[in-house]
């Protein structure tokens, strides 16, 4: 893959119009948004840093697209306030913020009775960019679509749509890209291909607001992630989240069921409690894995017990996303 | 206001009609159908001009039989201008122009133009082959008293103011409704009141005047200069983008 060039940082600045000190390439704080009487999503605030790869996780329904639309200045927010690209969210701010950003929206939305290229080179128009066919040569590089750039984009199968949509969301060079569900509906080898379109693109340092509700693509190519349902319930890197919301564990797997457990476990240094996981496993919360894996081990080899694994548990984003969406569904449920 | 984004919104919507087969059907058939029925009415009109009372009978039905010329620019770019705006959010292609910078007036200009300059070529041809006709075929006093009358230039003047009223007006009701079928037949219907005064003068119920054709084409002319701005205000990128459940 072969990324466009990304232009980093703020430019064609009006002091006017400036955000002060917008040293990231999104500041959000406090943003809500409600239709009516109902809350599409309330009181959010991050920031992304330029050139960073930042995963907008959530159920269906949490208010992840909301969000893209209100900070691409299609919608209106009802109260907070924004700054992206350098430029505060206002309807009077919405052109040239509209300039620097570029959405591709779940359905690439492509002209079908147009070609490829007829496609981008309206687009290039509406973005008023200067040498428009060089351009759509370099994005249609990007996304290895140069020899169907002739094509109507009705022939195009939904992968190859999808990569015209992220060629015309690259032509702009934006200096903030959002990517609304750029996988959903593609079968894994289109979603493959988009994958490293993505990645290819954190590599040339352009800033990537990637929303999802996959999260073993939010766990391979973002830097940090936020969980929404309405609300955001977490933000940080996939890591930090684990770590925040387990404890660091090990998982101990012997021949036989301990006789005594307690003996074995009880007065170890480093183990914080222990339980059985139903499957003939030992799980131990520890305070640090490295100190306390040996001193389990020597208190198992002591106590007689035949020792098959010693491992530290891993949890994915998964389980960090599951954790706070079952939580809010356990607490809908408690109100009700 | 950018030219650039004006004539890429044009462009593209020139190349997506050419494609398109419903409208090259509409834009082909209805002018077609317009056109047949004033050149036959022409040619079965009595030729006589022997006093004045006839002479105006016969301009009246020559004004009558234009009159099917006029509804060419009333309603062939209703339906367009009722499918431009409805139709893009319904194939889900409006969401990425409105991310794009592009403003809601040069959007909309861009759309009113790809409307106006293929009617308006339609239009003149259409009238031009009917004037070829009366010049080939018609009797000799009725090809007079079209080429010397007003006629001509009522039809040139008020192509364009008509077809200017109806593309606002379906712009409109495009920008706010839901579904195409709706803002077409709407902004056909929406187009006939202009058209209703040209017929009420060519009827002889409303008696003609130079003031009164003047005064009609200023106001044509000026809805014209202010839908634009009108419609530009009425549309709403969140309505459009969330479907109204704002």
């Amino acid at each position: 893959m072969n990324p466009t060039s990304s232009t980093k940082g703020p430019r064609r600045e009006d002091p006017s119009t400036i955000a002060q000190g917008a040293a990231h390439a999104l500041e959000v704080e406090h943003l809500t948004k409600r239709f009516g009487e109902r809350t599409a999503f309330s009181d959010v605030s991050f920031t992304v840093d330029y050139g960073e790869v930042f995963g907008f996780l959530g159920p269906n329904g949490a208010g992840k697209t909301t969000t893209v639309r209100t900070l691409g200045t299609l919608l209106t927010p009802s109260t907070g306030s924004a700054t992206v690209a350098g430029l505060a969210l206002s309807r009077a701010n919405g052109v040239e913020i509209r300039r620097r950003i570029a959405i591709m929206p779940e359905s690439p939305g492509l002209y079908g009775r147009l070609t490829v290229f007829e496609n981008l080179r309206c687009f290039a128009g509406l973005y008023e960019l200067p040498n428009a066919r060089e351009r759509i040569d370099r994005a249609l590089r990007a996304v290895n679509l140069v020899d169907r750039a002739n094509d109507l984009c009705a022939a195009l199968s939904k992968g190859l749509r999808q990569r015209v949509g992220l060629a015309r969301a690259l032509l702009s060079d934006p200096q903030v890209l959002f990517l609304d569900e750029p996988t959903s509906g593609l079968d894994p080898v289109a979603s493959r291909e988009v994958h490293e379109l993505i990645d290819g693109l954190r590599q040339g340092g352009v800033t990537i607001f990637l929303t999802t509700h996959r999260l073993e693509e939010a766990e391979r190519l973002c830097d940090r992630v936020a969980i929404l349902n309405t609300t955001l319930r977490t933000i940080g890197r996939p890591d930090e989240l684990r770590e925040q919301l387990f404890r660091k564990a090990l998982i101990v797997r012997t021949l036989a069921p301990l006789a005594k457990p307690e003996g074995a476990f009880g007065g170890v240094r480093g183990v914080e409690n222990w339980q059985e996981d139903g499957s003939g496993a030992y799980v131990i919360a520890v305070s640090d894995p490295t100190v306390a894996a040996p001193e389990i081990t020597r208190s198992l080899v002591a106590a007689g017990a035949d020792v098959l694994s010693i491992a530290e548990s891993h949890h994915s984003l998964e389980d960090v996303y599951l954790e706070l969406v079952d939580e809010d569904v356990e607490a809908k449920v408690g109100c009700s | 206001m950018s030219r650039t984004r004006i004539r890429a919104i044009f462009v593209k919507e020139l190349r997506d009609y050419r494609r398109n087969r419903f409208i090259m059907v509409t834009m082909a058939l209805m002018p077609a159908i317009f056109i047949v029925l004033p050149i036959l009415d022409i040619f079965v009109l009595p030729a006589v001009r022997a006093s004045s009372a006839a002479s105006s009978a016969l301009d009246k039905r020559i004004g009558l039989s234009l009159l099917y010329m006029l509804i060419i620019p009333a309603v062939v770019p209703a339906t367009l201008a009722g499918y431009s705006v409805v139709g893009e959010r319904e194939q889900g292609t409006l969401e990425p122009v409105l991310t794009t910078p592009v403003r809601a007036e040069e959007f909309l200009l861009g759309k009113a133009l790809a409307v106006l300059l293929p009617t308006l070529a339609i239009v003149y041809a259409m009238f031009g082959i009917f004037l070829a006709c009366v010049k080939l075929f018609a009797q000799p006093a009725i090809a007079t008293a079209i080429f010397s009358g007003q006629h001509v230039l009522v039809q040139l003047l008020f192509t364009p103011l008509l077809a200017g009223w109806s593309i606002w007006v379906g712009l409109m009701i495009s920008a706010r409704a839901s579904d195409v079928r709706v803002a077409q037949q709407l902004g056909m219907l929406a187009s006939l009141p202009p058209l209703a005064v040209v017929a009420l003068l060519s009827l002889g119920v409303i008696h003609e005047s130079v003031a009164l054709a003047v005064g009609l084409g200023t106001a044509l002319l000026v809805v014209d200069a202010v839908g634009w701005r009108v419609v530009a205000a009425v549309f709403d990128r969140e309505r459009l983008v969330t479907g109204g459940r704002t």
